[in-house]
């Protein structure tokens, strides 16, 4: 323990801008290096998710990975942050003066160079970086209603649905030559402009809809709305399955390819961006409010039914812009997409990532993204490790891994040499 | 003066049975009045029909000549009926800053979208607030707590963060029901000194429920006896007191004295 603590103590002067430098270094080295190093340590190639995927299959190539992981990762971004330190620091305390936003955007941006070169390696990791993101807005969206406005809602996958039929409907109708609507209507250089009003009218659709559950919620909490939820997403579901002019139970495809790496990227980072503003400001701070106790909530002139019909209607939007994204990162869509699986999948990373906290929720969903991409060789007994998981962190924290804590941007980025 | 607020001849029926029956009271600006009464007598009810949590099912209320007979709560409030619970409704996951902020509420001037992209407007509002917050917790003597989260306070500071809270909604007339319940002496002493600070400093006008005759003989000017739902005897402390019909509802008709 000691030995740990001795050498977590070396890099306690490393702040935010070491570290993306130091990971910077590292997934360039991979760009450039990757094959050669790979072949150095007997590996046929680039490992894709840090070797998770090739030591389940080749349990006998474990040194090789935890090798390569170390010369390409570990090494790189340890030896880097610990080096530019000074550098950094600097960097860090001159960035402190400028605005808040100016630092952060700078910091997004070599975040992004990150993840960017990262999965300019091979497809699987692009497609896995942005389910990533895809899941980050929906965990983070669902944690407004579960979390913040404490209802418990199973609606996401329909909220899902719902953005992800609207946007496609705009998309394939406007600029794609397809099955269901014939010819494009309209030029396919347009195309790409016009996308971010297609995901918000996605999302539009998915906040009216959920209308349909925020309005019994007035009335009904706790246990009745949850079935109540539930049983929109069955309607949902099984009202796009019927409905032949949107494709029914097939579905829908060939959606136009405008879900690229930055685009994913930005509204990511917008959801994230608006979800913090709203709920740590006052009028978002009222959520919690009608959450601990609504009697007491509507005698400080709390409004509650407009803001659950706000955090409903919020939340429901950002489902709708990520079932947007959704449909076409994966250029197909299918109502069974939509169903309980899902369901799980979202509730999982919402409570596993911590209830009432943004950060909990990215943590949530990058580490039940990750586990479930990494776990994938074990086909069947995945299913069998991540609730296990799950379990385990609902009884040693019953609120989540990170929960009741807010982004501190400031604390964040701020040079750690004082 | 014209009174703050008015009720005439309320009257409400839980069901069948007649909860409050034929209730009047005028309160005029910053008059402190009590309401006293044996358990059940139907204190509690009053102050949910007048600040809306039920709709009298006779009878009118106005608040400075305006019927609020029939509104939601939150808008009563927000004409200026702020109110402090008898069993504590406090947020349980929420620090006492948060409390005094959302008491705020109906006085932000920014919209949703402010909200979400945080506009300059709810950055300054929002920085207003934060300060009146910090000045109303130093007066209920609560601001070391302030990061705190509600649960975690002794009891009495509990009882203050809802009086801090209740005064934020910048109410007209302030609603006290039992602010002494489970107190100690020391918090009793203290608490009577609160509420003499918050009706001067405030202008507030205070209309309380207690238990505690002592309590109420030296804080109110005007006191009502309630017994089953209906007024039995009103007026000054020192008359209600002596009244053999008070003494008779609270401790039975065998002379104790």
């Amino acid at each position: 323990m000691e030995t740990i603590t001795k050498f977590k103590s070396i890099f306690y002067g490393v702040p935010m801008a070491g570290w993306l430098l130091g990971a910077f270094t590292a997934v360039m080295l991979e760009y450039f290096l990757g094959d050669p190093i790979s072949y150095l340590f007997d590996l046929p190639k680039i490992p894709v998710l840090f070797g998770a995927l090739f030591v389940l299959k080749h349990p006998l190539m474990i040194p090789s990975i935890i090798g390569y992981d170390i010369v390409i990762y570990i090494l790189p971004i340890l030896l880097v942050a610990k080096i530019t330190a000074p550098l950094t620091n600097a960097l860090a305390s001159v960035l402190e003066k400028t605005p808040l936003w100016l630092s952060t955007i700078i910091h997004l941006c070599l975040f992004y160079g990150i993840i960017d070169t990262w999965s300019g390696i091979n497809d699987y990791r692009l497609l896995v970086v942005k389910l990533t993101m895809i899941s980050i807005i929906l965990t983070v969206s669902l944690n407004v209603i579960n979390g913040y406005q404490g209802e418990f809602s199973c609606s996401h996958p329909g909220f899902m649905a719902l953005g992800a039929y609207a946007s496609s409907t705009i998309t394939l109708l406007f600029f794609a030559n397809d099955k269901i609507f014939g010819a494009a209507l309209l030029p396919a250089a347009w195309g790409p402009w016009a996308f971010p009003f297609a995901i918000i009218a996605g999302g539009a659709v998915a906040a009216i809809g959920s209308l349909v559950v925020a309005i019994p919620s007035f009335r009904t909490r706790g246990d009745y709305l949850a079935i109540i939820s539930l049983a929109f997403m069955f309607i949902v579901k099984s009202a796009i399955e019927n409905m032949e002019i949107i494709g029914g139970p097939r579905g829908m495809s060939s959606q136009p390819n405008y879900a690229s790496l930055p685009v994913v990227f930005f509204w990511t980072i917008v959801c994230i961006w608006t979800i913090h503003n709203f709920v740590t400001s006052v009028m978002g701070k009222t959520l919690n409010a009608v959450r601990d106790n609504e009697p007491a909530a509507d005698s400080m002139t709390v409004n509650t039914r407009k803001t659950k019909m706000t955090a409903f209607m919020f939340g429901a939007f950002w489902a709708g812009v990520a079932g947007g994204l959704f449909a076409h990162v994966l250029r197909y869509v299918n109502p069974s997409t939509f169903g309980l699986q899902k369901l799980a999948e979202i509730l999982a990373m919402v409570y596993f990532g911590g209830l009432n906290s943004i950060y909990g929720s990215i943590v949530g969903a990058v580490s039940i993204n990750v586990l479930g991409e990494a776990l994938r060789p074990l086909e069947l007994f995945k299913w069998i490790v991540i609730p296990l998981i799950l379990i385990l962190v609902m009884i040693f924290r019953p609120y989540g891994l990170i929960s009741f804590t807010e982004i501190n941007m400031k604390k964040m980025l701020r040079p750690k040499n004082k | 003066m014209p009174p703050l607020l008015s009720v005439k001849a309320m009257t409400h029926y839980f069901g069948g049975l007649c909860a409050v029956k034929n209730y009047n009271l005028t309160i005029k600006p910053g008059q402190i009045i009590g309401l006293i009464g044996p358990n059940g007598a139907g204190k509690t009810t009053i102050f949910n029909l007048i600040t809306g949590v039920h709709t009298p099912t006779e009878g009118t209320i106005e608040l400075e000549g305006r019927d609020i007979v029939g509104m939601k709560t939150h808008k009563i409030a927000s004409l200026g009926l702020g109110r402090t619970f008898q069993n504590l409704l406090l947020w349980r996951h929420m620090n006492v800053l948060d409390h005094v902020r959302i008491a705020h509420y109906s006085q932000l001037k920014y919209g949703l979208f402010g909200a979400f992209f945080g506009s300059p407007r709810r950055k300054s509002q929002e920085a207003e607030i934060e300060e009146n917050s910090h000045r109303l917790m130093k007066l209920f003597n609560i601001d070391q707590f302030a990061d705190q989260t509600v649960v975690n306070l002794p009891y009495g500071a509990q009882r203050r963060v809802e009086m801090a809270r209740a005064m934020a909604t910048r109410p007209k007339i302030l609603f006290l029901d039992e602010p002494t319940a489970g107190m100690t002496p020391d918090e009793l002493v203290h608490m009577v000194k609160i509420i003499r600070q918050v009706h001067e400093d405030f202008g507030v006008a205070i209309f309380l429920i207690e238990h505690r005759m002592k309590f109420v003989m030296e804080l109110c000017e005007y006191v009502q006896t309630l017994v089953f739902g209906e007024i039995i005897a009103e007026g000054p402390p020192e008359e209600i007191q002596h009244n053999p019909d008070v003494i008779e509802a609270y401790l039975g008709k065998e002379d104790l004295t």
